[in-house]
């Protein structure tokens, strides 16, 4: 290694090492303050100490579970995100592949209008979709929740270009072999497109478990809302306890962290292999 | 196979998703369109009337919703060229053969599974006034003492710039993992070829990495643009539009006028502006994209 190569490579690891520490010390903020007791979480905050948790004290969790039903909230989150997921992968799917692979009549200006509707997101709609789903009898319930958000048009573009990209001698092997056509879907082309759906499920995955405007407008009892509304109960309701704010956060991204780390081999391969680069 | 069983099969493969679509965002969209030409006010005694521009044109008589309208722009011109260089820088130094890139990949993508929501709340600590906040004390050290400690969420000129940082940090990653999948579909033999040519680092990132990174460039940025429009949540949780309309935008007023004052038309008016501003923005772009490729 010539001494030139050397200087990159310790410059590189210098900057990564400086903005690794930006970006993780919000996180870190969060996680050491949420094991530390409420009178120091504070007063701590302005030095080295915020992030030294000191003495462990899990006090901050106990009194999660006792100012909200936090179990109630994270069924409600998983239950929400884990319909919209799986019924969406299925939907958007076979979208996507009809609108790839499938002659049809009508395909072209639909797809067209697919489109057009990527750019229009849900906070633009929610007004009269607010008065839509309320005539439909939708208020405070999972239905609501689910049921607007299956079909995506996002998700459709995600596999439109990732089904379109696959050899088409897949599908004509199957269909020699007499397969119709959603088993030649179901048998051919979904084991060939992990990545893609293993993309568009962790994006959902992540869209959906942060979901605050909506739910915010057509829930109102802890019943049905879910984990990211609960933030607003230690926020705003007396008293003001970081401790117990940091331990809510904490327990509110476990799940999805590790269903990242998880699954995150997967989802770079789909971002590589996706329209998502572009 | 017969023609006609395609046609169906295709239709019918596509149909759930099309009707999802048509039922829960096409007809709302033209609800609000509909609406937005009317007087409805929950509540009001007055009867429902058509009243063509008239809320278009008191929208751009209201001074919290042009603020809105001008914060978006700004937030939207700051954020997205920042957040796309600094994505952009992460990926560049992560697309070297470095040991432990992954373990920092992950890192830098951490923030982007973080709720938005909670983001703010912390974030709302990391601003804390007074000389212990988070931020102030960490400025006073860089500067050595000269910085005086601010009250960033409540100061007029502070508290957008404040929600720029927390969004930029927040967004990044995701934009990085993005561009690192586009550099890493740059075929290697472009490098060699400009090597032998005898290119410097320079001239292969001018002439060989920027432009094979065009296209994801310009889909990273186009999608940012959206989100930036779309910038909700920190307003709501860190500064409800505050102090002074300084961090007020187009949802967030689009929200206020027709959940908390019940201004349903109004609502609606401010729905269908957003939608135009991004589809506006939207081929700004694409055109821009389209003519430097010729």
């Amino acid at each position: 290694m010539t001494w030139h190569r050397l200087l990159t490579v310790g410059m590189s690891y210098a900057a990564l090492l400086l903005l690794a520490v930006l970006f993780v010390s919000p996180i870190l903020l969060m996680v050491v303050g949420s094991l530390k007791p409420e009178a120091r979480v504070l007063v701590e905050a302005g030095s080295l100490k915020a992030f030294l948790p000191g003495e462990w004290d899990l006090r901050n969790y106990r009194d999660v579970f006792a100012r909200v039903a936090f179990g109630r909230y994270l069924f409600n989150s998983l239950f929400i995100t884990g319909m919209v997921v799986l019924a969406g992968v299925v939907v958007n799917s076979l979208a996507g592949y009809a609108f790839a692979r499938l002659a049809w009549r009508g395909r072209k200006l639909l797809f067209a209008l697919v489109l057009a509707i990527l750019i229009l997101p849900l906070e633009a709609i929610a007004v009269p979709l607010f008065y839509q789903v309320t005539l439909f009898g939708w208020r405070d319930t999972y239905l609501v929740q689910i049921v607007p958000f299956v079909a995506n048009a996002f998700s459709i573009y995600l596999f439109y270009t990732f089904f379109l990209g696959l050899p088409r001698e897949l599908e004509e092997a199957a269909r020699l072999d007499g397969a119709g056509m959603l088993r030649t879907f179901l048998i051919i082309i979904v084991p060939n497109s992990k990545p893609v759906f293993a993309t568009v499920a962790i994006l959902n995955f992540l869209m959906q478990w942060g979901v605050f405007l909506w739910p915010l407008m057509v829930t109102s009892g802890e019943a049905v809302r879910p984990l990211p509304l609960a933030i607003a109960t230690f926020y705003t309701l007396p008293p003001l306890q970081w401790g117990d704010i940091f331990a809510f956060g904490v327990m509110m991204v476990l799940p999805i962290l590790l269903v990242f780390l998880f699954f995150q081999r997967w989802f770079i391969r789909g971002v590589v292999a996706t329209g998502l680069k572009g | 196979m017969s023609h006609r069983a395609l046609i169906s099969a295709g239709s019918l493969f596509a149909l759930p998703a099309l009707a999802g679509l048509l039922i829960f965002v096409a007809i709302p969209f033209l609800l609000a369109i509909g609406l937005s030409f009317t007087n409805l006010r929950l509540g009001s005694p007055l009867p429902l009337e058509f009243v063509g521009l008239t809320q278009f044109v008191r929208l751009f008589a209201d001074d919290a919703f042009t603020r809105a309208l001008w914060n978006n722009l700004l937030f939207t011109s700051v954020v997205v060229p920042v957040q796309t260089l600094l994505a952009l820088g992460l990926a560049l130094l992560l697309n070297q053969p470095l040991k432990g890139r992954a373990l920092f990949r992950t890192l830098f993508f951490m923030p982007v599974v973080f709720p938005l929501a909670l983001v703010s709340v912390v974030w709302i600590l990391i601003y804390a006034p007074g000389p212990d906040g988070m931020l102030n004390s960490f400025l006073q050290l860089i500067t050595l003492g000269h910085w005086q400690p601010r009250d960033f969420l409540h100061d007029p000129w502070l508290a957008l710039p404040a929600i720029m940082l927390t969004s930029i940090w927040q967004g990044a990653g995701f934009q990085m993992v993005i561009l690192l999948a586009g550099l890493q579909g740059i075929p290697e033999e472009l490098y060699e070829a400009a090597r032998i040519d005898g290119a410097g680092r320079w001239q292969r990132f001018w002439f060989i990495t920027l432009p094979q990174l065009r296209n994801t460039l310009i889909f990273v940025m186009l999608v940012t643009t959206i989100l930036a429009f779309r910038l909700f949540e920190q307003v709501q949780i860190m500064t409800r539009g505050g102090p002074r309309h300084a961090t007020t935008t187009i949802m967030y007023e689009a929200v206020q006028a027709a959940f908390s004052r019940q201004q349903v038309a109004k609502g609606a008016a401010i729905t269908v502006i957003f939608f135009l501003v991004v589809l506006l923005v939207t081929l700004l772009q694409r055109r821009v994209a389209r003519q430097e490729r010729l």
